[in-house]
């Protein structure tokens, strides 16, 4: 793996003549940071960032919605035209293979955003089960730009103002500033804003045009990270993996309810019966008492015996402080409970917080 | 006159008498980014050449930071409990991380100077 020479998405070009430090990420030449993540992140909640997030996997899947729907969580056949879902591709067992975002932001096909590094796996999976009742083409001659924060829909009414009459969770096709793009509502950072999808070949151009308003500022995946720690967003691979069900991470919500009352979906006796009984652990997010910050892999201690592990951690500039998620045993999976994350070898006080850290101000709807 | 000294790991320490006192260079500041916590030794706290003795801790990720020299722990920066940031601002002034008793000046000659430092990052 080591030895594999990294990709480069139709951006690479422009991060470097940006100034850009470019660290490798799933397979992926990525840029951790430009100005610096403190005032990326910042910049991202007061007015708009601009992500390259091209190394997601992006498919287009025709034929029988049902096929896909057999190995993901959600009610495709409720997902109009113009809508998005956010659901987890489930293996046998109900352990999650991915999160995923899909949407019919036209009648006859289904699009799908995966993660970078397990996109590989996903789409040969879904080929797999597939056989011959849905295609599945993967679209890598696109690439995929998120522009987020609270003045991402002001950048829109200059360059597609149509776009800015979606809500929350909506997708479709739009001319934006000549370019052929589609449009989803939504994004990874707690904020409202857009994921475009364009040509790889116009990639450069349409992010020249949105870093050329001066509200726009390019953002590394350092804030990137920081900005969906504080939105309690879960990274696939840390907070979620195969050994994890829906139902531990917290995401029972994504699990369509005509889903459940059908238990149609993989691993649906397992869930059903976690979702019943509840699981052993929990997701839970943690706020620390004092300022340092419990990284990824911190033991989680409860009365002086280990009781979970910090999956995700770091500083929150929003928060103004450290936050991390992680598991922890069902019973102490209450706000309130105080814990220890064990940082170092030193036991730092935190308390079990509901999430989002950072309060959502997605749009959906005046 | 008082001197500093660097080391490959990018901390420095100025030698005041029989003591130093050490922090991270401005290089080092910049690669790390936003510092948000530092944790520091506890005074009367003995280290040897080498060994971690702190940590930095950035938005991004946390970072060791070692003894330049062997010695004892005589004085912390507590300010930068409050204000971590002053390792940013003034990597060499006020974001200053300890002062050591230096059990062993000999051990100054294998640092850098000045101008070897300025070669060693660029």
């Amino acid at each position: 793996m080591a030895d594999q020479p990294l990709h480069r998405t139709p951006l690479f070009d422009l991060h470097v003549e940006l100034g850009a430090k470019m660290v490798p990420f799933a397979g992926y030449e990525m840029p951790v940071q430009f100005e610096g993540v403190m005032g990326e992140h910042n910049h991202t909640r007061e007015k708009a960032g601009l992500f390259d997030v091209s190394h997601m996997g992006q498919a287009r899947v025709t034929g029988e919605a049902g096929a896909l729907e057999a190995l993901i969580t959600a009610d495709l056949s409720a997902l109009e035209t113009g809508q998005q879902k956010y659901t987890l591709l489930l293996n046998d067992e109900g352990g999650i293979m991915d999160d995923l975002m899909v949407s019919r932001p036209e009648e006859d096909f289904l699009f799908l955003v995966v993660n970078a590094a397990v996109k590989g796996q996903d789409f040969a999976h879904m080929r797999d089960r597939f056989g011959r009742r849905a295609e599945l083409i993967e679209l890598d001659d696109r690439a995929l730009l998120a522009l987020q924060g609270p003045m991402a829909k002001d950048v829109m009414t200059e360059l597609c103002p149509q776009a800015n009459g979606m809500t929350f969770m909506t997708a479709g096709r739009f001319d934006m500033a000549g370019h052929d793009v589609f449009i989803s509502r939504s994004g990874y950072t707690g904020e409202d804003g857009f994921e475009i999808s364009v040509s790889a070949a116009e990639a450069d151009a349409l992010a020249r045009k949105l870093l050329a308003d001066e509200r726009v500022a390019p953002i590394g995946l350092g804030a990137r990270d920081s900005l969906r720690l504080e939105a309690g967003l879960c990274l696939y691979g840390h907070d979620m993996d195969e050994t994890t069900t829906p139902v531990e991470a917290g995401l029972t919500w994504a699990v369509a309810k005509s889903r459940r009352e059908r238990a149609d979906f993989p691993g649906a006796r397992r869930i059903l019966k976690q979702i019943e009984d509840k699981p052993e652990k929990n997701r839970v997010g943690l706020a620390l008492k004092d300022r340092a910050p419990a990284r990824e892999g911190t033991e989680i201690h409860h009365e002086g015996e280990p009781v979970g592990v910090v999956t995700s951690g770091g500083f929150g500039p929003t928060v103004g402080g450290p936050i991390a998620m992680g598991y922890v045993r069902t019973d102490l999976a209450v706000p309130g409970t105080s814990v220890d994350l064990m940082v170092r070898g030193k036991a730092r006080e935190a308390e079990v917080v509901k999430t989002p850290f950072s309060a959502h101000r997605f749009f959906r709807g005046s | 006159m008082s001197e500093t000294r660097y080391t490959k790991d990018h901390e420095w320490i100025r030698i005041e008498g029989e003591e130093g006192v050490m922090g991270i260079t401005s290089y080092a500041a910049d690669q790390l980014g936003d510092v948000v916590f530092v944790e520091l030794p506890e005074v009367g706290k003995s280290f040897k050449q080498g060994d971690e003795m702190a940590v930095v801790e950035s938005v991004k990720a946390a970072s060791e930071v070692y003894a330049p020299v062997s010695g004892e722990i005589v004085a912390v920066n507590d300010a930068l409990d409050g204000e971590p940031g002053k390792v940013n601002e003034a990597p060499d002034a006020d974001g200053w991380f300890v002062k050591i008793k230096i059990a062993d000046k000999g051990e100054l000659e294998g640092l850098m100077d000045e101008a070897a430092y300025k070669a060693h990052v660029e």
